[in-house]
């Protein structure tokens, strides 16, 4: 595929989806009672589905507190993210080069990932308090799993013969950690990171729901519910878009940093075509 | 003194089937042993248990009058595969035992440099193995092996994957560095041409379970070049060792 496509066939794709928006605006209006054989397109109103612009009107309207929101989630989505990154990524260490704590604690990480963040929550504003700390606190719930299981695999999952060539030199274990287990385990690292970053803002969102924010703006998840409240349909869409953004620019940023680490010899980003 | 002694050697992997069975062998200093036999017949195996990777079931190994463990420094393993780290470069590959070895930069450097000069690959040595043929990436696992000046040199199929004019080229190479340092091979390998175009001894090894079937001296004289497979001799060589090879037992299917 040419570069030209794989810049223009996002966007047409965005024009379509665009048009359906637009399209279930105008024509769901069937199903509403105040349809009529005379007045046969009655949009949808805007607390049901508002159309782009209202949407893009919202967002004009609302710029500088969902601007202060986004702010607020994203320190708290940032800080719950790198400490996921970090900590995940030494655990991983000490559970990919030992049997003993990989089969002492692997299970009750797994199983500490299945508690719901809802039940989390309130049990961490009942320790913490609400405030930021909380919310990356649960961000960094959310976000930790990937990196310590794809980490630990990526550890583990040196090929055999590259064992035995350390072995053969003689090579101390951290030795074979930091020259062969490590730089293997970087592809998978950062698949767990990109899995990471895609929920680091869910977490921040979800934490901010339930736990509210001490600035002024109180983050997006907080403007959620504050929209709702409100019955600011258009600004409750313009919330979303916002923190979709917010998404994908963590997203992007560790897409960025994969291609950095490992643009030189890594499959993945050498044949991008396949 | 041999500087390879294998005495009754029994392989046997857990509960399986026996894949070595008394087998006893003595590699000489200098020597080119190749191991030629079909697929399954414990060649690889027999390869890992003088390395030290594999220990024996019964019977004794030595290498350099020394158990293979403690022997590791005189050593150096040739893999199938090139065995490369695609994360470094070809420098950086080669380098790899040094820096096991705590050796400072310029040493490293040095040496890695001049063995790159040595296997023809000065020019590449800043690339990546993935921008590298197959050919080679072997090229540069020799450089790597020996980077130690090892004694002993163990390839099990090193060349097996490659094209027939890349790995006739290959056996050229390799015997051209031998000439210069002079360590002893043993050498895995399924190809009659490249086993009697290499090696001074050829070992003939028959399945079910893994036997020496027979041991033969190679009298073609050293050096030898690619004009060496001409020859008479070592084309009615090559038809014996076949014919030797249909009758060795083979392994189940």
């Amino acid at each position: 595929m040419n570069s030209r496509a794989k810049w223009i066939l996002p966007i047409v794709t965005g024009v379509v989806l665009l048009g359906l928006w637009m399209l279930a605006k105008y024509t769901l209006g069937y199903l509403l009672p105040a349809h009529s054989a005379d007045n046969p397109l009655v949009p949808l109103p805007a607390y049901l589905l508002p159309g782009p612009l209202e949407v893009v009107q919202a967002f004009m309207e609302e710029r500088v507190i969902l601007a202060g929101a986004a702010w607020d989630t994203l320190r708290a989505a940032a800080a719950g993210f790198i400490a996921a990154a970090g900590f995940g990524f030494a655990i991983a260490l000490l559970l990919g080069n030992s049997l003993q704590l990989r089969t002492a604690f692997y299970p009750w990480i797994v199983f500490f990932q299945m508690v719901p963040v809802i039940v989390v929550a309130p049990i961490i504003v009942i320790w913490i308090g609400s405030g930021i700390t909380s919310v990356a606190l649960i961000t960094f719930m959310i976000s930790f799993f990937p990196v310590v299981a794809n980490t630990t695999q990526g550890l583990l999952s040196v090929e055999a013969n590259r064992l035995d060539l350390f072995r053969l030199y003689n090579a101390r274990w951290w030795q074979t950690l930091l020259l062969l287990r490590v730089p293997n385990a970087l592809p998978y690292f950062f698949t767990g990171l990109q899995i990471a970053s895609s929920l680091a803002v869910i977490g921040a969102l979800t934490g901010e729901i339930f736990i509210g924010s001490a600035s002024s703006t109180g983050g997006l998840g907080f403007r959620i519910i504050v929209y709702k409240s409100q019955f600011k349909i258009p600004a409750l869409f313009a919330t979303a878009f916002t923190a979709c953004l917010l998404g994908f620019a963590f997203v992007g940023i560790v897409a960025w940093l994969r291609w950095l680490a490992l643009r030189h010899w890594h499959e993945s980003i050498r044949r991008k075509d396949v | 003194m041999p500087i390879i002694e294998l005495l009754d050697a029994t392989k046997r992997y857990g509960d399986g089937p026996v894949v070595l069975e008394s087998l006893s062998l003595k590699v000489e200093r200098g020597e080119f042993v190749a191991l030629l036999g079909p697929s399954g017949c414990g060649k690889s195996t027999l390869l890992r248990v003088v390395a030290g990777l594999s220990p024996l079931t019964s019977g004794a190994v030595t290498v350099a009058g020394s158990s293979p463990e403690h022997a590791r420094e005189k050593m150096a393993f040739i893999f199938q595969e090139a065995t490369l780290l695609p994360w470094l470069t070809v420098q950086g590959n080669v380098e790899v035992p040094l820096r096991l070895r705590h050796e400072t930069k310029e040493t490293r450097e040095a040496r890695a440099s001049a063995l790159l000069e040595l296997v023809g690959l000065a020019t590449v040595a800043n690339y990546y193995p993935r921008q590298l043929s197959g050919g080679m990436k072997m090229r540069v696992s020799l450089a790597r092996a020996l980077t130690l000046s090892p004694e002993v040199i163990l390839l099990d199929e090193p060349f097996g994957a490659l094209d027939a004019m890349t790995r006739n080229r290959l056996n050229e190479e390799l015997l051209r560095l031998r000439e210069a340092q002079r360590w002893t091979a043993l050498f895995v390998t399924h190809s009659v041409q490249e086993a009697v175009f290499l090696s001074s001894k050829i070992v003939l090894l028959g399945a079910n379970p893994g036997r020496i079937h027979r041991v033969l001296e190679n009298p073609l004289p050293y050096p030898r070049t690619a004009e060496t497979r001409e020859t008479d001799g070592f084309q009615q060589l090559s038809a014996r060792l076949a014919a030797e090879l249909r009758q060795t037992p083979m392994p189940t299917l």
